[in-house]
């Protein structure tokens, strides 16, 4: 009987998850989504605890409790700071594979060894290689996106770094092979350790040489591995709503990887072994041209004069914390009849759809936001192309310059505007290290300053000019 | 014994049923479409609680308990965190 609730619980489950996702697909009905997913996972938990076999209730409600008093101030980080979070939750993920498929070993190894067959041995080893891969590599991710001292922003390449690499997770398989073939051997206990050893060190060699731009592409890889990680969990318990909600996340992480890698037009490989940050400045433009600046006053009224103003956020923006003064410019310009829209780069940001996210929190209502595809058509009607801390997803040379580390990859058509007006920190060249040509075309005018300062004035200037005259 | 046939059926179809599920999520929402699918795959918990409620050895527990509370983490703050920013999402 109390199997059989079991059973009905883990369906329910399934059904709920699989609504969950469905109704991801409107912001109108977004939020059912996590009623769903709230109710299948406690109709799951709640089934899983009352059967016979669980005899120590204290430390489960411990672990829950502590859980909680973890996860709630996490939920609560700055929008910003989410890419580091989903990261970090993706080193949970990985880290409990890890080890339930540790201890699932271990008990086979010292109570049953009739448990460990090479199915069930199999499943083992690839859940803990996956997990605690996705755990260190993860971890690193989180490090490099809260940019922690001690972990380099940079890429760090040395020579033969693709054959350490490669060399350390094959020989995990290699030692992975041997324990399935010889699960109960003298040595199995000892090889198994090697192996959780290897895929903790294999995480973090994976993850050093990437660089901030790749992050977008890695999340999504390394979500992909929790899914899986959790799937293998399912197949080593033989639990279906397990190996279910793995597919689920797994699958997701997938179309999301490869949404990203197009977005780059970049392969899996090259993203994982190509270290983007060292290919750099191969490529000149032909003549170094000028600069043209323009001041606040003058860009208000080019604003102003607009009908149709389409705002490029890229990652400058967030690290600004400009999104607010965004959201008051945007009230400026539409009370005075004027569209405006955003053209959001799948890959702007720090991971998928970051922008959206904290666009949505300034209060940009989301009819707003359009992504590269919908907008480019539109681009030559566009009488002001305003790029606010975004670099290569507007830079013209991916079209043509060969050589060039995004060459191929598709950019939002700013240079097609009739002007564009571009809010630059600094005037080094962006984060690939590549100049951009959008920036000295005929049409282009510069605004160097932070983001939210030079916004700020532009909205003082706009709110003064319909105000006071 | 575990029918592993049945196991991995249930993995194919899971995989295509998340595919053309996925593939429908609105563009607007890959960040929070992300925080959920987390939370949902943190229902590793379920394994999680057997090894550390279970009559096993207490390392094997520890080792459980850990793992319960890093899936439990996922589970809170993951939908907290999703539906912080979907209620952020407004059409006016």
């Amino acid at each position: 009987m109390i199997h059989a609730i079991a059973q009905a619980a883990a369906v329910l489950a399934t059904a709920l998850f699989i609504f969950s996702l469905h109704w991801m697909n409107d912001p109108k009905t977004a939020r059912h989504g996590v009623v769903a997913g709230v109710t299948g996972m406690v109709i799951a938990v709640g089934a899983t605890w009352i059967q016979p076999e669980i005899v120590h209730h204290g430390w489960i409600g411990l672990a829950i409790v502590a859980g909680f008093i973890v996860g709630v101030p996490l939920s609560l980080v700055p929008l910003t700071a989410v890419p580091q979070r989903t990261a970090l939750s993706h080193a949970f993920g990985g880290l409990a594979a890890g080890l339930v498929g540790s201890a699932e070993y271990v008990l086979g190894l010292t109570e049953n060894p009739a448990q460990l067959t090479t199915f069930r041995t199999s499943a083992i080893v690839a859940e803990v290689i996956l997990g605690f891969l996705t755990f260190t590599g993860s971890l690193m991710a989180a490090g490099k996106l809260q940019e922690v001292k001690w972990i380099p922003q940079r890429p760090v390449t040395y020579p033969g770094q693709n054959v350490v690499n490669i060399g350390v997770l094959a020989l995990a398989v290699a030692l992975g092979v041997l324990v399935v073939l010889h699960p109960a051997a003298p040595w199995s206990g000892q090889a198994f350790y090697a192996i959780v050893g290897l895929a903790v060190l294999f995480g973090v060699l994976l993850i050093i040489p990437i660089g901030g731009a790749d992050m977008p592409t890695v999340i999504s890889i390394l979500n992909s591995y929790a899914g899986l990680s959790a799937v293998a969990m399912g197949f080593v318990l033989n639990n279906k709503l397990l190996v279910t909600a793995g597919a689920l996340d797994g699958s997701s992480g997938l179309i999301l990887s490869i949404i990203m890698c197009r977005a780059m037009n970049r392969s899996f490989t090259n993203v994982l072994f190509g270290a983007f940050g060292t290919v750099q400045k191969t490529v000149a433009i032909g003549e170094q041209k000028a600069w043209k600046q323009e001041t606040v006053e003058g860009a208000a009224q080019l604003l102003e004069q607009a009908n149709l103003v389409v705002v490029i956020p890229g990652y400058g923006m967030a690290v600004a914390q400009a999104q607010h003064k965004v959201r008051e410019l945007y009230d400026q310009l539409t009370k005075r009849g004027i569209t405006v829209k955003f053209a959001i780069h799948p890959v702007a940001g720090r991971m998928p759809g970051h922008m959206n996210v904290l666009l949505a929190e300034a209060n940009i209502p989301y009819t707003a936001l359009v992504e590269m595809d919908e907008i480019n058509p539109d681009m030559p009607q566009c009488d002001v192309a305003l790029v606010i801390g975004a670099n290569d997803v507007v830079n013209p040379a991916a079209r043509y310059a060969k050589g060039s580390p995004i060459y191929g990859m598709p950019i939002i058509d700013a240079d097609k505007a009739k002007t564009v007006l571009a809010i630059k920190r600094s005037k080094n060249p962006g984060f690939a290290g590549i100049d951009n040509e959008l920036y000295v075309q005929d049409n282009t005018w510069m605004l160097f300053g932070d983001a939210k300062a030079v916004i700020g004035d532009l909205v003082k200037q706009l709110a003064g000019g319909s105000g006071l005259h | 014994m575990t029918d592993y046939g049945s196991m991995v059926f249930v993995f194919v179809l899971a995989t295509f049923i998340g595919l053309g599920v996925i593939r429908r999520v609105s563009r607007l929402l890959y960040t929070p479409l992300m925080s959920l699918t987390n939370a949902i795959s943190a229902i590793a918990v379920v394994g999680s609680i057997v090894v550390a409620g279970a009559d096993y050895p207490t390392t094997i527990r520890v080792i459980g308990a850990v793992a319960l509370f890093a899936s439990m983490t996922n589970i809170v703050s993951g939908f907290l965190i999703t539906d912080r920013m979907l209620k952020m999402f407004k059409k006016q």
